[in-house]
């Protein structure tokens, strides 16, 4: 458990240095290539700094706003607050806050930073169609997640690929509209070629080191020691198996989802309607095998 | 030659000291996890025991005549309340536990109660703090475990036995179904 959260700590570290070089370096070339200058370089640097830090703190709010979460009140869901409050008293951790999602496909997800700063995210149709022991098996899941720092990582993903994949789409496009400029006004040929062998490596670099960053965070091993550590808080390994089987026979998918927070929820949102296709590049690993290994314990 | 004899001897002795504090850090802090584990159960069966007079009174407006349940109840709480050892008190609980139940029972034949929004609350409110007494319980024991077993391996029990430290009682539960929380079916 200790050496899980010490991983995880370094394992966030470099995600979090990884992105500030990535940004300093692709916002160096955007100044370039939009006739900054001599800025072009400190604004790189103040922006690759903002970014960074801005997604340390503020990632588990992009996270919830993308995924379209309301905080709730304890008056409003005394049941969700019990179970949640009851589990992070089960694992000795300060009560998360909780938000909910108002669709009745049944799944849920933790965010945050840190224990103190976590939140736990559950569907409407979570606490429709759960009873009180399979709830409190999913809450224990989010909840060893928050325990091991697992949120940490996934949170930070999530908003480092997307501020990637945003960027070098910028770039993209300003590398079109500043090489046309360039050469209109016939200045540095060589300069501007230069640019643009540089941008079209790194362009070929990322889309697979993006993919590679998530599979880095993801990790589909991590969802299993969640289960397991998730029955040893509720003590009631059948609880979570039930839950499971309910959430994957369930068919609706979830529309607040996406391709970058899908690893985060206690089961695939997405539902891959396609099938086995996208069976290579699946985020969470079979259901059948999660509720296998809760079954023998 | 003597000189290096002197210094192996020098980071030795700092070795050991430093490891020995660590020890010592650990045992302190995992001290105080068992403490604040006690008085997370101790907060959660005082709510538990703030609730029961709600519960009670509302059950009265529709069922008056179940006065021996109430009694039950109240005289149940009252003991719990001034149990004065850890053993008295696990007895107590379990007798509130048994009271509690016997009052669903008694609700289940009044229809209107059960669809009353109030009792709905408590009743949730009832099954969330049992759940949390359970958890808090589950903590403390779990705690009070690493705590105890630090005292005992080798080396901590040495500076465990140098300080003083004592090991903790568990808590324990006689009956398994004590453990069982009140059912909740709307």
């Amino acid at each position: 458990m200790y050496e899980q959260i010490t991983r995880n700590k370094w394992k966030s570290f470099f995600l979090v240095l990884f992105f500030l070089v990535l940004i300093f370096i692709l916002t160096w070339v955007f100044g370039e290539l939009t006739d900054f200058g001599p800025y072009a370089l400190i604004l790189a640097v103040v922006i690759a700094f903002l970014m960074t830090f801005g997604s340390y703190y503020a990632s588990d709010k992009i996270v919830l706003a993308i995924s379209r979460a309301k905080p709730v009140k304890k008056e409003d869901y005394p049941y969700l607050y019990n179970v949640v409050e009851g589990l992070a008293i089960a694992a000795g951790l300060p009560k998360p806050r909780c938000y909910i999602i108002d669709d009745t496909a049944p799944n849920a997800f933790a965010s945050g930073r840190n224990p103190k700063n976590s939140v736990v995210v559950v569907t409407s149709g979570l606490l429709e169609k759960l009873n009180r022991a399979e709830l409190e098996g999913v809450i224990a899941h989010e909840m060893a997640h928050i325990k091991n720092y697992d949120v940490l990582v996934q949170t930070l993903a999530v908003v480092m690929v997307g501020v990637i994949a945003l960027l070098s789409d910028w770039i993209l496009r300003s590398f079109f509209w500043g090489r046309g400029k360039r050469k209109t006004s016939s200045k540095g040929g060589g300069n501007a070629a230069a640019v643009f062998v540089l941008v079209g490596i790194l362009l070929a670099v990322f889309s697979p080191l993006i993919a590679q960053l998530l599979r880095l965070a993801i990790s589909r091993k991590r969802e299993f020691l969640a289960d397991a550590n998730g029955a040893l808080l509720t003590r009631y390994p059948p609880g979570l198996a039930s839950a499971l089987r309910k959430l994957a026979a369930d068919r609706e998918p979830l529309e607040a989802a996406n391709k970058a927070t899908a690893h985060l929820y206690i089961i695939n949102p997405l539902k891959d309607i396609k099938g086995k296709a996208n069976k290579l590049f699946s985020t969470h690993p079979p259901v059948e095998e999660r509720i296998a290994a809760l079954e023998k314990m | 030659m003597g000189a290096l004899i002197l210094w192996i001897l020098l980071i030795l002795i700092v070795v050991v000291i430093l490891g020995g504090v660590g020890i010592y850090n650990r045992l302190v802090r995992l001290r105080n996890r068992c403490e604040n584990g006690w008085a997370q159960v101790d907060v959660q069966l005082r709510r538990r025991y703030d609730l029961i007079p709600n519960l009670v009174e509302t059950v009265k407006g529709y069922a008056k005549h179940e006065r021996g349940v109430f009694e039950k109840v109240t005289e149940a709480r009252a003991k719990a309340i001034n149990a004065s050892t850890v053993k008295e008190q696990g007895q107590a609980e379990n007798v509130l536990t048994g009271a509690l139940k016997s009052l669903f029972a008694v609700v289940e034949n009044y229809p209107e109660l059960k669809a009353n929004q109030n009792f709905m609350m408590l009743q949730e409110e009832l099954a969330g703090t049992e759940g949390k007494i359970a958890y808090a319980r589950q903590f403390y024991n779990d705690t009070v475990m690493k705590f105890n077993m630090k005292q005992q391996v080798f080396p901590s029990n040495i500076i465990a036995g140098l300080f003083n430290f004592k090991e903790k009682d568990y808590l324990e539960i006689e009956e398994p179904e004590a453990r069982e929380p009140v059912k909740v079916k709307f």
